[in-house]
């Protein structure tokens, strides 16, 4: 007796259903980047009148730069700064906001607000905060005797947009960290309980790892948040600032372009961090993925 | 709803039946009462002319509205005027030669409309002009550094105005001694410090002109009297008598708590120090002279914003560009931008009708930046900059500066750094621009 199967006769039915996925990625995806790259070997005046082929011309200025160089460091320092600070609060956050009983849903939606401020809000935001002559966190600040004032001061400029970065992203993580923690079946965590584990016990033998998979993608998301997603903030609170002490690269992209005008030079820095940020994605896929457990 | 339809029908119904008005789109960066006011001027030009009507557009802030103009004109859905801060001019000037721009002093001559250039201050348009002195665009809002004084302090502590550097010094110590957390300040630095300094003292700061000239234009700003201007005020952070408080006009706030008492910063400050300011009196001076870089002041420069005129529209829209243009440069217009908004008066005849109607009188120093302005005719070091990539350049010395205030480089490398950084991207916008 032969079994009968289904099989889709002809390529036409999967390709046509694939086609509104494939044309998102390559309209909203490949293409811009084509363009970017196809850009980066140009130089072009503002209104694109001329256009000469140079090679890698706008590659060969920036690793002239000195402060370009100093960007990576920069970079991937906020990068990290910024995951971890948003990732840890969340975390923190969301972990309180399971055991809370009462006020649970209002508790919930406060820890959400931040999320729908745009980042260059975010980043006005702050710089009201923390400015050194009227800032109210500058303020008191100073009444704990720490002299505040970040437009001289690398490290203070430095810390203060890490801040304002990862505040905005809390609400983010904490939604899906919460989720995470809710889906987690109670029983295992009853009979650790009545096998004497602790609280603090419970959540690192078993919560965290069963977390992973929500941590693994949070990781990533992060990652590309700060090193993508922050230029508004930056723009509105240092400029870069003070020298080149939070001059992260995605800054220089949209000063180099938008606001120079200079496209072939912010052209050839966006491939770079667009490589940046593949070769960083891979290697958690490769290696920090293997630490994963997936139920 | 019913209300929208009905305006709509009336609207399709008028254009059926009359001849449409010419339409000009005019984007401006003009945000918040500084925006009412443009928008007042284009409703009330059109109130008066059936023939055009001027739209006004808000883009947002200037880097916003130029790149969006930029964009529009590469998709060819340009505006015919749009507003252009001082710094983008070298990119203007470049599309000029190109074929994008519809320049001012052609337009008038095209259109046949009355056009006397002479009208304008010399020291507004001479920014804006190309090197046979003709008008490229449309000055708009204009405004100069100037010293602000905290009075009542000044009065208080027993100090005189500073009308030199070596006094400013001298009193921005007394000010610290007397108790004034951070006597001295400024805002937008490289304008402010060495745009400004330089014309003031009659000093190069690029050749070729300032970059009138040509696109092959150096920068020099790292010669003696700017590195020792500098360093100067390098030494007063030493001593707490200066304290810098951030690119842009950050440090306003530090001047309206009575932190500091001596700033320099754009005179266009005025409105918003009104409104701001309660518990002390506060004026305005000219700017000081740094008496071992020049013997008297010659003229400061400009910032502010100008108006181009794209190409690829209408004929007949650019008649109306050309009378919105002239309606917006009569003396009783500029007179009342001027007095509304703190930016300088763009023609001699509003300058005259403000003093008639009394305005300098009733608001004393309100007329520094004018007198500022028109000081001297203007020298090759003193018309104005135009340097291509010029936003850039800015940051670059925004941040060689900064490495000077946080004490690490001195005046004469950062200065040296800056000039020789500036200068790699002048060669850039050389070669895209040939």
């Amino acid at each position: 007796m032969s079994q009968s199967r289904v099989v889709f006769r002809g390529m036409f039915l999967p390709y046509l259903l694939l086609l509104p996925q494939i044309s998102v990625t390559i309209i909203f995806f490949l293409w811009p980047s084509y363009q970017a790259l196809e850009q980066s070997f140009f130089l072009e005046d503002a209104f694109g009148f001329s256009r000469e082929f140079v090679a890698f011309d706008n590659y060969a200025a920036l690793f002239r730069d000195e402060g370009y160089l100093r960007s990576f460091g920069t970079t991937i320092w906020f990068g990290f700064s910024v995951t971890f600070l948003s990732m840890s609060m969340a975390l923190l956050l969301a972990v309180c906001a399971n055991r809370t009983v009462r006020m649970a849903t209002g508790y919930r939606t406060l820890v959400i607000w931040p999320y729908a401020v745009a980042p260059a809000i975010a980043g006005v935001i702050w710089f009201f905060l923390m400015n050194p002559s009227l800032g109210i966190v500058a303020y008191w600040l100073k009444a704990m005797g720490v002299d505040w004032n970040h437009y001289m001061s690398g490290d203070q400029a430095f810390a203060m947009v890490v801040v304002a970065a990862s505040w905005k992203q809390i609400s983010y993580n904490f939604l899906f960290f919460f989720a995470g923690l809710q889906s987690i079946p109670k029983s295992l965590l009853e009979a650790a309980a009545l096998d004497g584990a602790g609280p603090i016990r419970r959540f690192w033998t078993i919560s965290f790892p069963l977390l992973s998979p929500t941590t693994f993608f949070l990781l990533v998301v992060n990652l590309v948040y700060a090193f993508f997603d922050t230029f508004s903030i930056i723009h509105a609170t240092t400029s870069g600032g003070p020298v080149d002490a939070t001059s992260i690269l995605v800054y220089r992209v949209y000063n180099t372009g938008f606001i120079g005008q200079d496209y072939g030079g912010s052209a050839a820095q966006s491939v770079i961090l667009m490589v940046l940020v593949i070769v960083m994605t891979a290697i958690q896929f490769r290696y920090v993925e293997k630490k994963v457990v997936y139920s | 709803m019913r209300l929208t339809l009905t305006t709509l029908c009336t609207l399709a119904f008028a254009g059926h039946s009359f001849a449409a008005p010419a339409t000009v789109d005019f984007w401006h960066a003009m945000g918040g009462n500084l925006g009412e006011l443009t928008d007042k001027f284009a409703a009330d030009f059109n109130a008066q002319n059936e023939n055009c009507q001027v739209n006004t557009v808000y883009k947002g802030n200037y880097t916003e509205t130029m790149t969006s103009a930029i964009s529009a004109f590469r998709a060819k859905e340009q505006p015919h005027i749009v507003q252009v801060f001082e710094v983008g001019t070298a990119t203007m000037m470049a599309a000029n030669d190109k074929g994008a721009v519809y320049p001012v002093y052609q337009l008038m001559e095209d259109t046949g409309l009355e056009f006397n250039q002479d009208a304008y201050l010399p020291a507004v348009v001479s920014y804006y002009t190309d090197t046979d002195n003709k008008l490229l665009s449309l000055p708009f809002n204009s405004s100069t550094p100037v010293l602000w004084y905290n009075k009542t302090k000044l009065d208080e502590l027993g100090i005189e105005v500073p009308t030199t550097w070596d006094e400013l010094r001298a009193a921005a110590k007394k000010a610290k001694q007397g108790g004034v957390d951070a006597p001295f300040s400024f805002g937008w630095q490289s304008w402010t410090q060495i745009e400004n300094f330089s014309a003031w003292h009659d000093i190069e700061m690029g050749t070729e002109e300032n970059g009138f000239g040509g696109i092959n234009t150096q920068f020099t700003f790292n010669n003696d009297k700017v590195v020792g201007h500098i360093q100067s005020i390098a030494d007063m952070g030493k001593d707490g008598d200066f304290k810098y408080g951030g690119r842009r006009g950050d440090s306003r706030a530090q001047f309206v708590n009575g932190e500091t008492i001596l700033w320099i910063n754009s005179s266009a400050y005025y409105g918003g120090f009104q409104k701001d300011i309660k518990d002390f009196e506060f004026g305005q001076t000219m700017l000081p002279l740094e008496n071992s870089a020049a013997d008297r002041p010659q003229n400061s420069i400009i910032g502010g914003a100008t108006l181009w005129v794209l190409q690829g529209h209408e004929e007949a829209e650019y008649k109306c560009v050309g009378e919105f243009f002239n309606y917006i440069s009569n003396a009783e217009q500029q007179a009342s931008w001027h007095q509304n908004t703190g930016y300088v008066p763009i023609t001699t005849a509003a300058y005259d009708l403000s003093k008639q109607q009394g305005f300098y009188e009733t608001n004393p120093g309100t007329d520094v930046a004018i007198k500022q302005l028109s000081l001297n005719t203007p020298t090759a070091n003193s018309k104005g900059v135009r340097f291509g990539n010029f936003v850039q350049v800015r940051d670059v010395i925004n941040e060689e500066l900064e490495a000077v205030w946080t004490g690490q480089k001195s005046a004469k490398d950062a200065m040296d750094d800056a000039v020789a950084r500036g200068n790699e991207l002048l060669r850039k916008f050389e070669a895209a621009n040939k």
